[in-house]
């Protein structure tokens, strides 16, 4: 199997949980009540857990210590799709990312489980009974607040407009798409698209929100190959602040 | 955390007049015998009213001293410290939750206590209106500020309230683990470069008076006190807590070759006591009654908070919404 395939899926996988793992962690202090602190702190740490175990794969493939690779990268050699880094504006729109995100991230998961690649297939075995709940907390939440006031429905409904671009960069292509689908790796992002279209059209049909046309919606690509939005340099700086401070300090 | 200090109502306690005095008598009694206080016996409004005011302080203490820490997380340096760091403000909000649960049993619904909260009626521990400048000033606050909780915490565990005394064992069990996180990062900051080491003991400078004022004034052993005590609410005096941290803690700054910035702290022999510069009780006041480096800005975030999601709270209350039942 090409080594760089298996990295450049490594580093997608990792740096996708990373990014929405802290941009979910600031919800802490500040959610609409305390269960929802709770929830999203709860989901931060999970993802940045899952991260974590992506990246030290990738160091048992040669690339740097999981913390020099997360905190000392710039943004352009980051691979995450732009829809994670965006900024977690009010709380209809993070819950809409949330939505369109992890019920994306549990069909990935669940393909890797079956990985040709084994390393990658364990990880994924184990990881995915997680993300399983991210996906219900979403479900259950966009079930709830898509069928109550026309205040939450304007909202909910016109975050879903604004982050479905995004939603669609996920399944950007990486350059070795074919030879990933070829050994048995994963299914592809099409395969994963495809999926992802009836599990979030089934949700949203019991709600009083409307998935646009998706043929209006360019979708917002280049995140796969480090270009990205003007949100994520500075999130990448916040988050190296301290370990900047000295880099081969024990903290 | 975070509890400690805790300020009561100077009620007059001639309100007890008007209690039943058999009832009184037994309710004393029942006490007296050890037994727990559940939500639906019968107590004195006295007891109700002074409740409610702990519970709910120390509920809002949880909620803004997730603040200071909080704004860390995103900062912390490397997964490890990343991850523990989420994990222990994650829970101060879920001991919030379990606070606020618990005050509700006496009859005040959270909403209104996080209305007082935000009008500036309800008080939180004094200590979070102190900023934490830098990571080294949240290390500080994970280690000796829940190690100060803790002690109070443990004391009140003990207390004659059911819900309250429930809730605070399982609180103080997570607040072992956020003691033995915070002493860990303080070992590693002390122990690692001189960067490192001067911004621990910077911390430590900026944070000794107030961890000094953390379990609040000297008591006086007033009739109101002594009643409190008496019916299991106040479990310990605010000197009592103070001994015992800097009896438990003390030692261990010293380890790890930090200094203490008071030149007169010193345990003395005779009498078992320590003896210290007398904190700044003036302060204290000036900064409870809400002119301190951070009152403005803690309150401003949390009303921010409760603006943005009161959309979200309306739709729950919705009549039309649905409730969907998790599929797990």
């Amino acid at each position: 199997m090409n080594e760089l395939a298996i990295k450049d899926l490594l580093y997608k996988l990792a740096d996708d949980q990373l990014i929405l793992g802290h941009r979910n962690s600031e919800w802490t202090g500040f959610g609409p009540i305390l269960e929802e602190d709770i929830a999203f702190s709860s989901m931060a740490q999970d993802k940045i857990g899952h991260s974590l175990a992506f990246y030290t794969l990738l160091h048992e493939l040669g690339e740097a210590e999981p913390d020099t690779v997360a905190f000392t990268r710039n943004a352009n050699q980051f691979h995450n799709n732009q829809l994670v880094e965006l900024p977690n504006g009010e709380y209809d729109f993070s819950l809409i990312r949330h939505f369109l995100y992890d019920n994306a991230e549990i069909i990935r998961f669940e393909m890797l489980s079956q990985s040709s690649y084994e390393p990658i297939a364990k990880v994924a075995m184990k990881l995915k009974g997680e993300v399983k709940y991210h996906v219900l907390h979403a479900n259950t939440w966009i079930k709830n607040l898509g069928t109550s006031t026309e205040e939450a429905l304007i909202r909910l409904q016109s975050s879903l407009n604004e982050a479905l671009p995004y939603a669609l960069g996920m399944f950007e292509k990486s350059t070795y798409e074919q030879e990933l689908i070829n050994a048995g790796v994963y299914a592809g992002e099409e395969a994963v698209k495809s999926e992802w279209l009836k599990r979030i059209q089934a949700v949203l049909e019991k709600t009083e929100l409307r998935l646009p046309d998706l043929k209006s919606k360019e979708p917002k690509l280049g995140g796969r190959y480090g270009e990205h939005t003007e949100h994520l340099q500075p999130l990448l700086d916040e988050m190296a602040e301290v370990f900047k401070i000295d880099p081969t300090a024990e903290w | 955390m975070y509890g400690g200090g805790n300020i009561f109502e100077a009620t007059k306690f001639d309100d007890l007049q008007t209690e039943d005095p058999a009832k009184l008598a037994e309710f004393e009694a029942r006490i007296a015998r050890g037994e727990k206080i559940e939500p639906t016996d019968w107590m004195p409004e006295l007891y109700r009213k002074q409740l409610i005011r702990m519970i709910e302080q120390h509920a809002h203490s949880e909620i803004i001293g997730a603040l200071p820490e909080g704004t860390w997380i995103t900062r912390a340096p490397g997964f490890r410290r990343k991850m523990a760091q989420m994990a222990k403000v994650q829970d101060e909000v879920g001991h919030a939750q379990l606070l606020y649960s618990a005050a509700e049993t006496l009859g005040k619904s959270r909403e209104q206590m996080l209305t007082d909260l935000i009008n500036g009626k309800s008080k939180y521990s004094n200590v979070f209106n102190y900023p934490a400048f830098t990571w080294a000033d949240s290390n500080i606050i994970s280690w000796l500020i829940d190690a100060g909780a803790i002690v109070n915490q443990m004391a009140n565990a003990k207390g004659s309230y059911g819900p309250y005394s429930r809730a605070l064992e399982r609180i103080c069990a997570e607040e072992a683990f956020h003691l033995k996180y915070g002493h860990d990062a303080v070992v590693h900051m002390a122990t690692g470069s001189p960067k490192q080491r001067e911004m621990i003991q910077a911390a430590l400078n900026r944070w000794w008076p107030p961890i000094m004022t953390f379990f609040g004034p000297s008591d006086k052993m007033s009739t109101h006190t002594e009643t409190l005590m008496r019916w299991k609410v106040k479990m310990a005096s605010n000197d009592e807590c103070r001994q015992q941290f800097l009896d438990m803690y003390v030692p261990k700054i010293w380890e790890l070759g930090l200094t203490v910035p008071d030149p007169n702290l010193k345990k003395n022999q005779e009498t078992g006591q320590w003896e210290f510069t007398e904190p700044d009780w003036d302060e204290f006041k000036r900064v409870i009654n809400g002119d301190g480096p951070c009152n403005a800005e803690r309150l401003a975030v949390r009303r921010t908070a409760e603006e943005r999601g009161a959309w979200v709270r309306r739709a729950l209350l919705n009549p039309k919404a649905k409730y969907v039942r998790p599929l797990a």
